[in-house]
């Protein structure tokens, strides 16, 4: 009976050889989070066409504005520019930061140790429960009723620990993406596990990771402006010294705004860009 | 060369429902040295399981596997000597995509033998040479066809010199075309006197290289037999269905 069920080679094949090709033909896998659906690439000519209007709008406003209304606009940025610096040694130290805790963090949530994998899981649950803004003063006051830190230091921490969190996120979804097949032909031809992990998990985790950490960097000089409450001179705070000796709140704001948003596209623009030469790379 | 015997193997899985699954049962099998031994049966028979759980990518809870009579299931066995001694060739390939294609074979002579990068390369390009990709040396793996990954695969596994050869279905994932590229290089390999356990549906293959057929179903092992015995007269009822199915 079951036999007259099999018309051909190829259906009786079918049913009994199990073909699991899926492994070998996956596409790699890329983590997008937060900013990372906005990263405009090439393949996306819809995102690419957005960010060129958008760029381009900003930077003639913010030119011609300086340009034409100088005794104004040209006033407010020399002045405003100036926290350039502060904000981006906060973003740079807290990114390094936050992914040296990242990496801890994603190995150990990818570890097998539970009580490892707990600490690490409820670090995560907590900074992402709390915001920013109350993290920063927190660990300010607080810090500051124990020991004298400096704004900076205080910033800096609070970004890498706040952000570290996503980082360890994304780490850890970076390490799962690697196929199981990867590990256990490195195991079978006799390496340990650290050998392992060091010569074929991580490199190809790195691979997989790097755009969506290029993605945080992005979020983090946005985010970094909120560190203007702790008495750092960044863009923002410049802005506001600014309004508060001036009055010209709509115009100062609108400069803050504008080197903001040249200072965001043109990351994002990096980042599109790195994303693409790692995917030609293969 | 090695001599494999694995003697009333069990292997069990808890399936998410919590229900056990006994993926292999009292299986006792013996490779000797210099032969080439195929499991056959349908798929779910455990065939793959019991192949790992001869280099203990799959730990097996009771029986005893032996290789060269070192019990690798003893405590006291240094797992990462049994696998360098045994290779294993994967159905999906596995080759580290982030490396070329002579790096992924001098990556475990270099880390685990540590032999010198330059012993290693000349060794890795002769392996090449003898699947016959020695021109693709600097390529990624990504670049080449399945059998050229799958015959890269088999080089890397024997840059490790390995007494034995583990295969799990290694052209099940190739097109057709591509097959017989890699079973030439594994005939190769049996008429060199490579001790060899492999699972395959390639039944051509196992009549002519296969000095034992085993065929499983259900996690046991039913039937144990020379490819004459086994294909033209299969003493099972089981065996003969399959076999009448499948040929």
């Amino acid at each position: 009976m079951e036999q007259d069920n099999f018309k051909s080679v190829s259906e009786i094949k079918s049913k009994v050889v199990s073909v699991d090709n899926t492994e070998s033909k996956k596409e790699p896998t890329v983590i997008t989070m937060t900013d990372g659906v906005l990263i405009p690439k090439k393949s996306n000519k819809h995102l690419v066409t957005s960010w060129r209007l958008t760029f381009f709008g900003a930077l003639i406003l913010l030119i011609s504005l300086c340009v034409f209304k100088k005794d104004v606009y040209w006033k407010i940025f020399i002045y405003v520019i100036t926290g350039l610096p502060t904000t981006f040694e906060c973003t740079v130290f807290a990114i390094f930061g936050a992914i040296l805790i990242g990496i801890a963090t994603g190995l150990g949530s990818s570890s097998k140790n539970r009580v490892i994998n707990q600490i690490c899981g409820v670090y995560v649950e907590l900074i992402r429960g709390i915001p920013l803004l109350v993290q920063l003063m927190f660990l300010y006051y607080a810090l500051g009723a124990l020991i004298h830190i400096d704004g900076i230091v205080a910033a800096i921490v609070a970004l890498s620990i706040c952000f570290g969190a996503y980082m360890g996120e994304i780490i850890r979804a970076g390490i799962q993406s690697i196929p199981k097949g990867q590990t256990e032909a490195a195991r079978a031809l006799g390496l340990s596990k650290s050998q392992t992990f060091f010569s074929i998990i991580l490199p190809q985790t790195i691979k997989v990771v790097l755009p969506a950490i290029g993605n945080e960097f992005i979020s983090m000089l946005k985010d970094s402006s909120l560190v203007s409450i702790l008495a750092l001179s960044d863009i923002l705070k410049r802005g506001r010294e600014y309004i508060s000796r001036t009055f010209l709140s709509l115009q100062t704001m609108l400069v803050v705004a504008l080197i903001y948003l040249i200072l965001t596209l043109v990351l994002s623009r990096l980042v599109g860009l790195m994303e693409e030469r790692l995917h030609k790379n293969g | 060369m090695a001599k494999i015997e694995i003697k009333n193997v069990y292997k069990d899985y808890e399936n998410n429902d919590g229900t056990i699954l006994h993926a292999v049962k009292n299986a006792t099998l013996t490779v000797n040295d210099g032969e080439v031994v195929v499991i056959i049966g349908p798929s779910g028979s455990g065939k793959s399981t019991l192949l790992r759980t001869v280099n203990a990518l799959e730990k097996a809870q009771s029986g005893s596997i032996l290789i060269d009579g070192v019990d690798i299931m003893d405590p006291k066995t240094d797992i990462r000597k049994i696998r360098e001694e045994v290779g294993m060739v994967f159905q999906s390939f596995n080759l580290f995509p982030h490396l070329t294609v002579l790096e992924n074979i001098v990556l475990a002579p270099m880390k685990v033998k540590k032999m010198s990068r330059k012993e290693a390369e000349a060794l890795g390009m002769r392996l090449l040479k003898r699947v016959g990709l020695e021109e693709k040396a600097k390529q990624k793996p990504g670049q080449l066809s399945g059998g050229q990954q799958q015959r890269v695969a088999i080089a890397r596994a024997l840059a490790m010199q390995p007494k034995a050869m583990l295969f799990d279905e290694p052209t099940s994932a190739l097109d057709p075309e591509m097959i017989k590229e890699v079973l030439d290089v594994m005939m190769e390999l049996a008429k060199d006197g490579m001790t060899m356990l492999l699972v395959t549906h390639e039944m051509g293959f196992a009549k002519a290289a296969a000095n034992k057929i085993v065929f499983m179903s259900d996690g046991e092992i039913i039937e144990t037999g020379t490819p004459d015995e086994m294909f033209k007269n299969p003493k099972t009822q089981r065996a003969k269905d399959f076999l009448d199915h499948i040929l």
